[in-house]
């Protein structure tokens, strides 16, 4: 990219992206350049793709599954192109290092309901737990217990009682208690990994 | 991956990136669970609190169990399911892998399963004699241990399950060998020989046990009555916490939530499924979701006794002092008012402070600057760590390592906030602090009074509690009681006499108001405030601790005349003498100077004479307590002087002579003091001291005369003055050897001391061996000096005396000469 168009990028990301500041959004940009370089030049330098962002989000914030990890590339890249271009690279990580828990819960809310259908139902919540139980009572069905577990997430959650959870259920129950906000998986960053990519990151900020 | 979790080869863990450096989250938490759920977390706990046995602590310390395979699931559940499932993923000892599914399966059922073991539990219930608790078979009371084990009769009621324990068992020996630590190949032998062995097990480990045996059973029996859908509810969540990965963990832990974890059924329930070890070992993890929904729930069940010490015994004090520097401000704030909670005892205060807990929380008060851009979560954080100090400040060698950690300006710097919820815990800190000479200091002189008092107009009556209670502690300093005083705290203390209602608020406030009273000047505000009549007003229907702040006050007040008669005039007199009946020592003393104090007052004496005042006070020499004895003596002096015949009246109480003469024998220097002081007075009645004399008061005095103290040799001169005046008692003290250490009080440098020993060695002077005692020790000299006081009386004494030598000489010189 060039100089001038780097430095227009920057402009636009920083007026758009609220919770970064111009060097920051620097920064990132420049990251994400870097990125692009690695990755296969599919995209004409536009962007990168689900491997590379794959694998930067393991490095960065130590994120392994790779269910999630799907799931997240899918709510950066909102024109479902299969490139992460800089504007959704900026606005993408915004969410995940400083959001709010408006903007969390939105975006928790996208990797958990995995059809896009606007409900979190049963069978997406079964998909999400069903490795998230280390021992099975070996006389039960073997998903007995992660069906008692969606049982249990849903009589939590489920204020409404339709059997599925709305945007509206997760927003409540999140509300209620923040634990619940990555109720079925981890899919943000730990506080100290992300501090540290912070540091990492923003530190090398030319003044 | 991490060794640890390599070491555990057959847990599941979410897939690690291939070229990966962080292992997965479950595998990270699992690797560190596994050795922590593993055999030593509760060993060297146990041996600690054997160690320290000497501190006596009523409260129990350690679980109960009764044998060592359910002491061992109990306490560990975790570490069964993990290992044993291992053992079986490895397909090395299918055997034990088939016990431990058929175990496993009751234990962690599904409905009909539950079903079952609860009509099992009821019949082993029954069995019990007495001791079966909300328990499922995981976990038993301990304390029947020694008589199951051996006692035939008992030995029976374990028949039903013994089977399934003994496999179950195995499999738990076997995986525990496979840790190979020494601790767990002691287990192993335990397990191998039930029985005797077990008893010295117990010996080793479980001394402790015996003080609490007493108090168990009952408090585990209220839990058993309720066994239903609270345990069997929170069992199943349990088995989640425990088998799942952070994620399932994260859920059930938020279910568990909505129980109502404020219930003792529900956190005896936690405990007994055995979830409390495993809440406590997510506390050690990194998971900072699982270690806040942990901490949420261990801050809810530790309002429970039982819960706070067996959250100390499995180590859970050095975990959350450790997480205290994490980098989430919620987690720590809740690390820190979980910490407030179980710091509730001893030992638990002091492995705060051991493990470094105090500087870090002095730390976090330190963390927020008080700025005006503080947020909502800062203050929760210094609320929070306020809160944990103050429960651990009420060890001694606490309140001296806040100090250490450089605690006290902070404390001052957060006393000037507005908040109430800081506010309470800050103060409330100080006025536990308050009792060391080094806090008073730092109170009165980094201006805190100032901000006491201001909050003792606030309106959460619980901070106005706390300013009035660390006004009570400090103002036995004299500047404190001025600066009180000064900053118009006198004001607000007597206003809020009226929420007599609140009897913890009237408490403190009345502690207050009687030791400030203690300052002259503060009587004089009081009295202005109108604050003796409301005091009259709190004489009766009040409880124990109130009384005795009241009274208090009262007997500092009557120092002063004025509000003798008020006291009178508002009818405080009559409640007074009644409360000459109490039994606590405390109030007794304060009940005895104030109603000394009114003695003063010929009027108010008629009125403690007709309620047969003097007859309660004489009656209170006999109470085992020396500072009861004293200031009954003390209150006595004014009765006796005030009172119309009172020698008559003194020789109708039966022995009351016998007694007090008695008194001289005492250890303690106020009681002789006192009793010196009361005899003075009792002997200016001629028949008392004739009485007084058969008892042998003349000896007893003479053998008082070698002290130091100023205070005792005045009022033990003027016993002697006063007893001089019966028979041959002057002759009495000169043989008993009274005389010469009377003479070197003169060097005393108190001039009252003077005075008495003056007047006795004047009366002394009348016999002729005295006189020649006291020539021989030197007194002519320092009499002559005296001549010249001020002091009347002491004036006339010294002269009378050195007349009665002049005249000894004179007469002798005359024999001499002829």
């Amino acid at each position: 990219m060039s100089r001038k168009g780097r430095k227009l990028v920057v402009d636009s990301l920083t007026r758009s992206a609220k919770h970064f500041t111009k060097s920051e959004v620097e920064c990132l940009v420049k990251l994400f350049d870097t990125l692009v370089a690695k990755a296969s030049s599919q995209f004409a330098g536009a962007g990168f793709d689900r491997t590379v962002f794959r694998d930067t989000l393991y490095n960065a914030f130590g994120m392994t599954d790779d269910a999630v990890l799907d799931r997240v590339f899918s709510t950066f890249d909102k024109d479902n192109t299969g490139c992460i271009t800089v504007e959704e690279w900026v606005e993408g990580l915004a969410v995940l290092l400083r959001g709010t828990l408006e903007e969390k819960m939105k975006y928790c809310f996208a990797i958990y309901d995995l059809n896009g259908d606007g409900y979190i139902s049963k069978e997406e919540m079964f998909q999400m737990l069903k490795h998230s139980l280390l021992i099975q009572p070996a006389d039960e069905e073997p998903d007995e217990g992660v069906k008692d577990l969606v049982e249990i997430a849903l009589k939590k959650m489920d204020y409404d009682h339709d059997g599925k959870l709305s945007f509206t259920d997760f927003e409540k129950a999140v509300r209620d208690e923040n634990l619940l906000l990555e109720a079925f998986g981890p899919c943000l960053p730990d506080i100290k990994s992300s501090m540290s990519f912070e540091q990492k990151i923003f530190r090398e900020t030319p003044k | 991956m991490p060794a640890g979790a390599a070491a555990v080869p057959a847990v599941p863990v979410t897939p690690a990136r291939p070229h990966g450096n962080a292992a997965g989250h479950g595998g990270a938490r699992r690797g560190r669970r596994g050795p922590r759920v593993s055999f030593p977390r509760w060993a060297p706990v146990t041996l600690r609190g054997q160690l320290k046995g000497k501190d006596i602590d009523y409260e129990r310390k350690g679980d109960l169990y009764k044998d060592i395979v359910t002491f061992l699931r109990g306490r560990s559940p975790r570490f069964i399911e993990n290992m044993a499932k291992q053992e079986y993923s490895m397909s090395k000892e299918p055997a034990h892998k088939k016990n431990y599914q058929h175990v496993e399966g009751a234990e962690i059922s599904g409905q009909s399963q539950s079903h079952h073991n609860l009509t099992e539990k009821t019949e082993c219930e029954k069995g019990k004699s007495s001791s079966a608790g909300p328990t499922g078979h995981s976990v038993k009371p301990y304390m029947k241990w020694k008589s199951s084990g051996l006692s035939a009769s008992q030995g029976s009621d374990k028949f039903p399950k013994k089977g399934s324990e003994e496999r179950k068992s195995r499999t738990v020996s076997l995986t525990t060998k496979k840790k190979a630590s020494g601790k767990s190949k002691s287990v192993k032998i335990q397990e191998a020989s039930k029985g005797k062995a077990s008893v010295s097990f117990e010996d080793v480990s479980e001394s402790s046990s015996e003080t609490d045996e007493d108090e168990q059973p009952v408090r585990r029996q209220e839990g058993s009555t309720d066994l239903s859908a609270e345990y069997w509810g929170i069992q199943k969540l349990a088995k989640y916490v425990k088998g799942g990965d952070p994620t399932a963990t994260l859920i059930a832990l938020c279910s568990m939530r909505d129980f109502n974890l404020s219930e003792e059924t529900c956190q005896l329930a936690i405990k007994d499924t055995g979830c409390l070890e495993v809440l406590i070992n997510l506390l050690d993890t990194e998971e900072i979701k699982c270690q806040t929904g942990s901490l949420k729930i261990l801050k809810e069940i530790s309002q429970n006794m039982l819960i706070r010490h067996a959250i100390a015994d499995l180590g859970g004090l050095e975990i959350m002092v450790k997480i205290l520097d994490s980098p989430d401000t919620d987690l720590k704030c809740l690390a820190a008012e979980t910490i407030a909670n179980v710091a509730k005892f001893k030992r638990a205060r002091k492995t705060v402070r051991k493990h470094g807990g105090i500087k870090r929380l002095v730390e976090l008060l330190e963390s927020i600057s008080m700025g005006s851009s503080y947020q909502a979560k800062d203050t929760e954080t210094v609320r929070c760590a306020a809160l944990a100090l103050w429960s651990c400040s009420k060890s001694t060698k606490n309140k001296k390592a806040i100090r250490k950690a450089g605690g006290i300006p902070l404390l001052a710097r957060w006393l000037k906030c507005a908040h109430a919820n800081i506010l309470i815990p800050i103060v409330g800190t100080l006025q536990e602090c308050a009792s060391e000479p080094s806090y008073r200091l730092a109170i009165r002189t980094e201006g805190m009074i100032e901000s006491l008092v201001k909050n003792l107009s606030s309106e959460h009556e619980e901070l106005q509690r706390h300013c009035a209670s660390a006004i009570f502690k400090c103002a036995e300093d004299e500047e404190i009681r001025d600066l009180v005083r000064k900053h118009e705290g006198l004001q607000p203390l007597s206003a809020l006499l009226d929420k007599s209602e609140n009897k913890q608020l009237l408490a403190a406030v009345t502690g207050a108001i009687w030791k400030c009273a203690i300052s002259r000047e503060n009587v004089l505000k009081f009295q202005e405030y109108k604050t003796v009549e409301t005091l009259v007003t709190l004489l009766t229907d009040q409880p124990e601790e109130v009384l005795i702040n009241v009274i208090g006050a009262l007997g500092e007040c009557c120092q002063e005349e004025e509000n003798r008669g008020t006291i009178r005039r508002s009818g405080g007199i009559a409640p007074m003498v009644n409360l000459l009946t109490a039994t606590n020592p405390a109030l007794l003393v304060n009940v005895n100077k104030a109603v000394g104090g009114c003695a003063m007052e010929p009027e108010n004496m008629a009125i403690i004479d007709s309620l047969d005042g003097v007859r309660l006070l004489w009656s209170l020499l006999k109470n085992p307590n020396p500072d009861v004895q004293a200031s009954a003596a003390w209150a006595l002096c004014p009765c006796i002087e005030n009172a119309k015949n009172s020698g008559e009246m003194v020789r109708s109480f039966v022995g009351g002579l016998e007694l007090i003469v008695n008194l001289l024998k005492s250890n303690d220097k106020e009681v002789l003091t006192s009793v010196c002081a009361a005899i003075a007075n009792i002997a200016k009645d001629e028949e008392n001291l004739a009485v007084m004399t058969d008892h042998g008061v003349v000896p007893l005095l003479s053998k008082l005369a070698n002290t130091n103290n100023n205070k005792l040799r005045r009022h033990l001169a003027e016993a002697i003055a006063h007893c001089c005046m019966w028979g041959s008692n002057r002759v009495a003290f000169g043989d008993t050897k009274a005389v010469a250490p009377l003479a070197r009080y003169l060097k005393a440098k108190d001039p009252l001391v003077h005075r008495a020993t003056a007047l006795a060695l004047y009366q002394l002077s009348e016999d002729p061996n005295n006189c020649v005692i006291m020539h021989e020790n030197g007194v002519v000299k320092l009499l002559l000096a005296m001549v010249g006081s001020t002091d009347d009386i002491l004036q006339e004494a010294a002269a009378g005396c050195i007349a009665n030598i002049r005249r000894l000489a004179l007469a002798t010189e005359k024999a001499k000469y002829g």
